[in-house]
């Protein structure tokens, strides 16, 4: 149950808003940050927190491509395939990934690790290729570093080349 | 140095700067907002606003100071302003650096708009996929909280601004006003009917702003330093200030490029970014993001300002310009975007949700060079009960990759047309000889 283990967050999401149910989002998230993804169970708990309906809740949650309503790998790889990245290579990193871990879009490696998005324009058109894996992003992507990223999540969970505040060009600019 | 003058990337550029409310206060930070609340009323600084010819820079390009200026005068009950952080206009990646890199600085501007048009309230609605950007707004407005520049009572004038970050959850239509006003309500981002505007009947039914990131962080600069000073910079009258320009494509740099608007393509493209990054030649680009039209060659003399953009039959729109070189395939180029339009479709109206598939599936057969001679028409034909009879600008919007295609490399089309024809023929041949 949502409202025992998280009593004060939900709290304090509810104060920012005057309306109740501006605060679906924001639950929605903390319902997929605890699972990993948004069950049924979750929608319903929401529902009556919100005074909204389960379908009210669903009709919402189906809205937006970044609730997951199954289950992802533990690292979900979202790679971003419009124009602007496919330009300089993105497709490429699409295929790094069918031939390095044997999965399509849509699919999950079979120990539960890594599961393949391609997505819609994630706003790093200037530092493509990119992907985004869970919360971070990771840009300028060669095959050398997809390579030190893969292992470093294997090992460590995280990995330092993740994109810190974002400036590109990075250095003032010599004229 | 750089050429010209810098105004919202000045900060960042300094070398050690964080983006702390330290660090911000040291570059002169909140002086603006020190500058007029409590002191000047705050229908003088919708005035100065409107004097600086700000046009907002998320695309549409409407000036700031007359949206301000279409909130009812006697309303008594809560009003609000909603930052457009949804940032998701292929090509665009401006207001990320804005967020993560200078945030006080984009706070300082939000303070400024609650205080001319009396929002108490102020919601930064940042795209989802901005983790990193949400974490760092939402320290920033915690140290400002602290310093007593937002919140209740802010620099003990009694007057409140409260600023909460909400972040959306990756539907680009959300980046529309008023899908963004839904979402935000806890909705799908579906586009209202216009009429009435949010300007009336915005957040709750209530008197509501939307401005994108970019015109807000313009806004302590114009309070600093007069809208006099503003109004000169760029090609005025009717396209002030500088504007970020995201470079992106076949460049060799690539990245955000602050220039008085006014300066040429070739100038943004050759000097900032650094020319092609091959010795292959330029073939195409588009000016303003995905929704943009594509432009040629021939238009890299056109200004970057409003009016010299649509003139040259296309919008300057958020400021993303791609680069494409010699040798990219333009029927392919429109497909990439056309999927993202149709991925995209919120679907409220049948035109645009069910022409984006149609559209997409013609343009997939004409690429796997299965495509026929009438698919051409059929485009056109689709495109054209597309524009126009949408809720919102999304229908405008995602005929333009096809369309100016089209128009500036029809044989590219053709071409594919006439290798499935050949193939066609081939295949006919082979299986009539047969016995």
């Amino acid at each position: 149950m949502l409202k025992e283990k998280y009593g004060a967050e939900i709290a304090e999401i509810l104060s920012h808003y005057p309306v109740k149910r501006s605060a679906l989002i924001p639950l929605l998230y903390l319902a997929q940050q605890d699972e990993g993804y948004v069950s049924e169970a979750a929608m319903k708990e929401i529902a009556q927190m919100l005074r909204l309906t389960p379908p009210q809740v669903y009709e919402t949650a189906t809205f937006y491509t970044m609730l997951n309503l199954k289950r992802v790998g533990k690292f979900h790889l979202q790679i971003c395939k419009s124009l602007m990245c496919a330009l300089v290579g993105s497709d490429t990193v699409i295929g790094w990934v069918k031939t390095k871990l044997g999965i399509g879009p849509g699919e999950t490696t079979a120990d539960g690790l890594f599961t393949l998005s391609t997505v819609e324009c994630l706003a790093a058109c200037g530092t493509a290729p990119m992907m985004q894996i869970n919360e971070d992003y990771y840009e300028r992507l060669t095959e050398e570093t997809f390579d030190r990223i893969l292992a470093d999540l294997k090992k460590d969970g995280t990995c330092s080349l993740k994109t810190g505040p974002f400036m590109w060009p990075e250095a003032p600019r010599a004229q | 140095m750089p050429k010209h003058e810098l105004i919202l990337l000045k900060n960042m550029m300094q070398p050690g700067y964080t983006g702390s409310l330290q660090d911000y206060e040291r570059a002169g930070g909140y002086q603006a907002l020190r500058k007029v609340v409590g002191k000047v009323p705050p229908a003088d600084v919708t005035t100065t606003v409107m004097k600086s010819g700000l046009r907002g820079r998320g695309g549409a390009g409407f000036p700031t100071g007359v949206k301000w200026g279409f909130l009812p005068k006697d309303y008594q009950g809560p009003r609000y302003l909603c930052c457009n952080a949804d940032e998701s206009e292929p090509g665009t990646f401006k207001d990320r650096q804005l967020i993560e890199r200078d945030p006080h600085q984009l706070l300082e501007g939000i303070l400024l708009a609650c205080y001319a048009i009396g929002a108490e309230s102020a919601y930064i609605y940042i795209r989802g996929e901005f983790v990193l950007g949400a974490r760092i707004l939402e320290s920033a407005i915690a140290e400002a909280r602290a310093a007593g520049y937002a919140g209740e009572n802010i620099l003990g004038t009694g007057i409140t601004a409260n600023v909460w970050v909400h972040r959306g959850a990756g539907a680009y239509i959300c980046g529309e006003e008023t899908a963004l006003l839904e979402s935000l309500e806890g909705k799908r981002g579906l586009p209202r009917v216009k009429p009435p505007f949010p300007a009336t009947h915005g957040l709750y039914n209530k008197p509501t702003v939307v401005n994108n990131v970019e015109t807000l962080a313009n806004l302590p600069h114009i309070i600093s330093r007069g809208p006099e000073w503003f109004s000169a910079i760029g090609s005025p009258p009717k396209s002030t200030g500088t504007r970020i320009f995201c470079v992106s494509g076949h460049v060799k740099r690539p990245g955000n490029y602050e220039v008085p608007m006014g300066v040429t393509f070739r100038e943004l493209i050759y000097e900032e970014a650094g020319g092609m990054r091959s010795d292959k030649p330029l073939k195409a680009f588009i000016p303003g993001g995905a929704s943009a039209p594509f432009l040629t060659p021939d238009h890299l003399d056109v200004k970057l300002d409003f009016e010299s953009v649509a003139a040259a039959g296309s919008m300057l729109g958020s400021g993303g310009v791609t680069v494409m070189e010699e040798g990219t395939d333009m029927v392919w180029a429109a497909l990439r975007l056309m999927e993202f339009f149709y991925h995209e479709s919120c679907g409220k109206c049948s035109p645009c949700r069910e022409g984006s598939s149609w559209l997409v599936q013609t343009m997939r057969r004409i690429v796997a060079k299965r495509g026929r001679m009438e698919d051409l028409e059929t485009l056109v034909d689709l495109c054209k009960n597309i524009a126009g009879r949408t809720v919102c600008a999304f229908g405008d919007a995602e005929i333009s990759p096809i369309m100016s295609t089209l128009k500036h490399w029809r044989p590219e089309y053709v071409l594919l047309i006439h290798e499935a024809e050949a193939a066609n023929l081939i295949h006919l041949k082979r299986t009539m000889a047969q016995p």
